[in-house]
């Protein structure tokens, strides 16, 4: 196999002030091989962005600098050093790049057969007729139905899953001898991540192109890639072939992004996180032990695992009846259009016991958790807790229920004021709910639980955007255990984090869970995540309950053919060669 | 942090070493990529320059005499003397106390250039009558002369004499009554008129007095010395332009702070009110502001200011901060829009906070750098606007003054040539606008980084 393009030495440093520099990525080197998939894997902060940024061309020149040693040689050029003139025929034409968010990397204002068409003409010099005509096929070529209509539609007009199928048409319009994929399917649902993947394989095959695979997620790697590469902290951990990476894997970090992932085949008590493997080496590297390599620290033995389900002798805290919730657009001057986010909607939640809520985006699963918060009003239905219709209270009577049932949000980054500091946001809900006597107590309980979350006593005087993602996701939840609550809605609660502190996260929450005897509302569209934690898991489509059941059965023998196709498409890379 | 201290004895609470590793705020850091803004620093001490001065000017420590005709009219500026200047044709000439001696207790005496207007009519009559008046010439000649008594030469007196001093010029300080310099001026053409009354035959109403050689009795002033020069100029009454401008800063800086907090005031608190609660409210206030914009704003202001009437700081303070929220409201409206969807406001609504409490205590905080940057504009802004308000003359009252009555009034003096009131305050106006505005511009970057 030929190499295309390879990568020598590439050292990457930010300018973060006038005499702080950060290393984004240390001397790597990797190659891609013609027609193949390689994949770059490492959670964020890795450099694996930047160094796919590195091989476009698209540093940003003020502040970032390249050692004078690095080499990204491409067909006898390095990359680094053409002049931009020269990059700007490479880039599109002979290598080009699609990105995370198809809405934001598309025009608004144009249709997509405009955008595809001046891409076309631009690089492929074709007249705007033939343009055209190369643009329906492109569209008929990456599955975009009925390309004709299509055609003139504005991005904002398709769906995510359509949107990326676009991009993608436009990556591969001048037919790049190297495709950049950066997290393509990330902020795609598993169903049409599943479809681009396949899109993206099929694609590499057909047009005998290579392929650069960027993501956090092993597991969808496993699918498509020929050659994986693991990178952490700038560096490059690992790399070898598929097979050898996910059945050898020799480096503690890529063993720990393995196992920590929940699965779902099996249920260990506690997830496994990447210190754990961390040290396990370097104990073996102190004692020297490890002379054989044989020793390895095997996360699945001797592990312990729980076993889920409600049985009928428990007892329930909430008990949600036809729960609905409309929202109203204007459609006429007089009329008002109804859309059915959630459409009656019952279930109970058991004490003590997680309940799983899983759909795709749209499904009404987050609109069912804030309307229990009664952060939407309810268009109907009631829920009970100990007896008492919590939606149907007034807001003063429902104020001494606020703080049984609390809620914890996605964005770790966006859910705690920036200007306060760790001690005021956990201080303030015991104010609120007169919690403790006097400051003086309220601070030893918010010492207390930083204590319990696992956070440095210091972290009380800091505030929000110094901790990392992990970190913000625990003081959010450290805010809401100030107030004792017996339901806690986790609304995509551990999404927005990296694998291994996504396992970290939800091994905290377990432990509460165990400690505090309180109930979980799960919302995830991470169908391993909410197979780990939940009792018992709820199916959204469309804002209705499709099927609900005990989360072993649902997983083993899912009854509806909308659960069947959530299932099937959970990534299985990872658990085929395992 | 704990293990760095070996303190068998003493346990240390964790806590307060934890409370030592304290991070710093938002108004720490931005206040630090202030500091490190050269620019920023040289702005803000100029600022600081000038409240300081008007806050001097406002206890009356500098330029509290702005409004005494200290110079002659039009002094010109000491830097350049020979600017067309003066006033009179004829400048007051002053003959200097002699130094050496002991001049406070001489009734001393000034000859001045003001020529008799009668003198030429006096030499026909005594051409006529052909006397030969034996004081006429001498007297025309040297012109009035006028004595000026100190009132403090008696006491002057009795201290040398309690303290054994002789008394240098032996004259009598006896004539120092009241208080204030006593002058006399004494026409010197006063004797012959009486005696040609006398010699006529007339009895003039005015004679029996004039003839004791104390005709008119002056108190005056010790103002009544008028320098010719004065460090930035005279006006036109010869008041100090230096003491003006000064006295002009500190109204205009009272004037731009205080309606700037006015305005930002009215706009935050509607704008958060707009912002948060939409709705009825916002449809309220927007309708509220719309007609607020529709105005043009100088007409606005000349309404109010014509209406109300009543010249004064107080008045365009008000006019001002009325009629300047609207862009404030904007911005704040729109900032509270955007983050009370967010979910730290959500988060705050979870836990049970009232809306009070998240509309200033939750997103305040967060858009309060919106807020204070809208203020450093806007004190520029209504700065600049109250010296358009008092140019017109919708501005301060005569008592008052301002950089923009100063430019009111140099519009005409420029017409004379008499630049330096315009300069002055243009400088003046000039200096802290720029550097105002610098100030402000680091205080956009220093609060919000990603800007730049």
């Amino acid at each position: 196999m030929t190499t295309l393009l390879s990568i020598k030495n590439l050292s990457v440093s930010f300018r973060i002030d006038r005499d702080t520099q950060y290393e984004a990525v240390r001397n790597i080197s990797f190659d891609i091989p013609e027609k193949s998939t390689v994949a770059l894997v490492g959670e964020s902060g890795s450099g694996k962005s930047v160094t796919s940024l590195a091989l476009m061309g698209l540093l940003p020149k003020e502040n970032s600098k390249t050692s004078p040693d690095s080499r990204v040689m491409y067909k006898g050029k390095n990359l680094l050093t053409i002049s931009s003139a020269e990059m700007q025929k490479i880039r599109g034409a002979e290598i080009s790049m699609i990105f995370q968010e198809p809405m934001s990397s598309l025009n608004p204002v144009f249709t997509v057969g405009f955008q595809l068409g001046e891409t076309l003409e631009k690089h492929a010099n074709v007249s705007a007729a033939e343009a055209r005509k190369r643009a329906l096929a492109l569209l008929e070529e990456v599955g975009i139905p009925e390309p004709t209509t299509s055609i003139n539609k504005y991005p904002f007009q398709m769906s995510g899953g359509q949107q990326q199928r676009v991009m993608i048409a436009m990556a591969i319009a001048c037919e790049p001898e190297l495709l950049i994929a950066d997290e393509p399917t990330t902020a795609l649902d598993v169903t049409i991540q599943k479809q681009i993947l396949e899109l993206l394989a099929g694609l590499q095959r057909k047009r005998n192109m290579s392929v650069l695979f960027i993501t956090h997620d092993l597991a969808v790697v496993g699918d498509i890639a020929d050659h994986v590469i693991v990178m952490r902290h700038g560096q490059i951990r690992e790399q070898g072939s598929v097979r050898q990476v996910f059945t050898q894997p020799t480096d503690p970090y890529t063993r720990a992004l393995l196992a920590c992932r929940p699965r779902v085949d099996t249920r260990p008590k506690v997830l496994p996180v990447i210190d754990d493997f961390i040290n396990a080496e370097n104990v073996a590297h102190a004692s020297n032990t490890n002379q054989s390599g044989t020793q390895l620290f095997n996360p699945l033995a001797n592990v312990e695992t729980r076993t889920r389900g409600i049985k009928p002798e428990d007892s329930v805290i909430l008990d949600v009846q036809g729960l609905s919730k409309s929202f109203y657009t204007k459609s006429g001057f007089f009329s008002q259009k109804e859309f059915k986010a959630v459409n009656d909607v019952s279930f109970k939640l058991h004490k003590g016991k997680t309940l799983g809520l899983v759909g795709e985006s749209g499904s009404g699963k987050t609109t069912v958790g804030l309307t229990l918060m009664r952060l939407h009003e309810a268009t109907a239905g009631k829920a009970f807790l100990e007896g008492k219709d919590i939606l149907a209270m007034s807001e003063a009577e429902f104020k001494q229920y606020k703080r049984r049932i609390q809620i914890i949000f996605q964005n770790p980054y966006a859910s705690l004021n920036p200007r306060f500091t760790v001690g005021q946001i956990l201080q303030e809900p015991m104010q609120l709910h007169s919690i403790g006597n006097g400051g003086q107590e309220r601070a030893g309980l918010a010492f207390e639980l930083l204590a319990r979350v696992g956070l440095p006593e210091a972290s009380f005087y800091k505030y929000p955007h110094e901790f990392s993602g992990g970190q913000r996701q625990r003081i959010a939840i450290a805010r809401c255990l100030t107030m004792k609550p017996d339901i806690l809605i986790c609304d995509e609660s551990v999404s927005a984090l990296d694998v291994s502190v996504q396992a970290q996260v939800l091994n905290l929450l377990q432990e509460l869970q165990d400690e505090y005897g309180m109930s979980y509302l799960f919302i995830s569209h991470d169908l391993a995540v909410v197979k780990y934690i939940s009792d018992e898991v709820m199916v959204m489509s469309n804002g209705e309950m499709v099927e609900m059941a005990n989360s072993d059965d649902i997983y083993a023998r899912p009854q509806h053919p909308y659960t069947k196709k959530l299932l099937s498409s959970i990534p299985t890379g990872m658990a085929a060669m395992a | 942090m704990s293990t760095t201290t070996p303190s068998p004895t003493r346990t240390i609470d964790p806590r307060a070493l934890a409370a030592a590793e304290r991070s710093p705020g938002l108004w720490q850091l931005a206040w630090k990529r202030l500091l490190r803004d050269k620019i920023a620093v040289l702005a803000m001490f100029i600022v600081i320059g000038f409240i300081l001065l008007s806050l001097l000017s406002f206890f009356g420590v500098v330029a509290k005499d702005w409004s005494k005709e200290v110079g002659i009219n039009y002094a010109p500026p000491v830097f350049a003397p020979n600017a067309e200047g003066g006033g009179l044709d004829a400048p007051v000439t002053v003959t200097a106390p002699s130094q050496t001696g002991d001049a406070t207790a001489l009734p001393f005496t000034f000859t001045t250039g003001v020529k008799d207007p009668l003198e030429a009519e006096m030499k026909e009559i005594y051409a006529q009558l052909g006397r030969g008046g034996a004081s006429a010439p001498a007297a025309a000649a040297q012109g009035y002369v006028s004595t000026i008594v100190d009132p403090l030469a008696e006491d002057l007196a009795a201290i040398r004499k309690e303290l054994g001093r002789p008394d240098p010029t032996g004259v009598s300080s006896a004539t120092a009554l009241g208080s204030g310099y006593k002058g006399s001026i004494v026409d010197p053409l006063a004797e012959d008129v009486v005696a040609i009354n006398k010699e006529l035959g007339r009895a003039g109403a005015m004679a029996g007095a004039m003839a004791g050689a104390m005709a008119v009795v002056t108190t005056a002033e010790k103002k009544i010395v008028r320098s010719p020069t004065l460090a930035f100029g005279g006006d036109k009454w010869g008041r100090d332009v230096l003491a003006k401008v000064i006295k002009g800063s500190e109204t205009s800086i009272l004037v731009g702070f205080a309606a700037a907090i006015v305005a930002t005031l009215i706009g935050t608190v509607l704008g958060a009110l707009a912002g948060y609660f939409g709705g009825w409210v916002d449809d309220v206030l927007n309708w509220f502001y719309s007609i607020f914009s529709a105005i043009p704003y100088l007409l606005l202001i000349l309404a109010i200011a014509a209406v109300v009437n009543k010249k004064g700081v107080i008045t365009i303070v008000l006019i001002l901060g009325l009629t300047g929220w609207a862009s404030i409201f904007r911005l704040v409206r729109a900032e509270y829009m955007k983050h009370k969807t967010r979910e730290y406001v959500q988060a705050a609504t979870a836990i049970g906070a009232s809306n009070w409490r998240k509309m200033f205590v939750h997103i305040f905080p967060n858009v309060s750098h919106v807020a204070l940057v809208q203020l450093s504009l806007h004190v520029v802004l209504f700065i600049k606007s109250e010296v358009i308000l008092s140019f017109l003359g919708f501005g301060v009252g005569v008592d008052t003054v301002s950089w923009g009555s100063m430019l009111n009034e140099a519009q005409s003096e420029l017409i004379l040539g008499k630049w330096w009131q315009l300069a002055a305050a243009t400088l003046f106006m000039a200096v802290l606008v720029t550097a105002f505005s610098l100030f402000t511009d680091a205080l956009r970057d220093a609060l919000d980084p990603k800007l730049k």
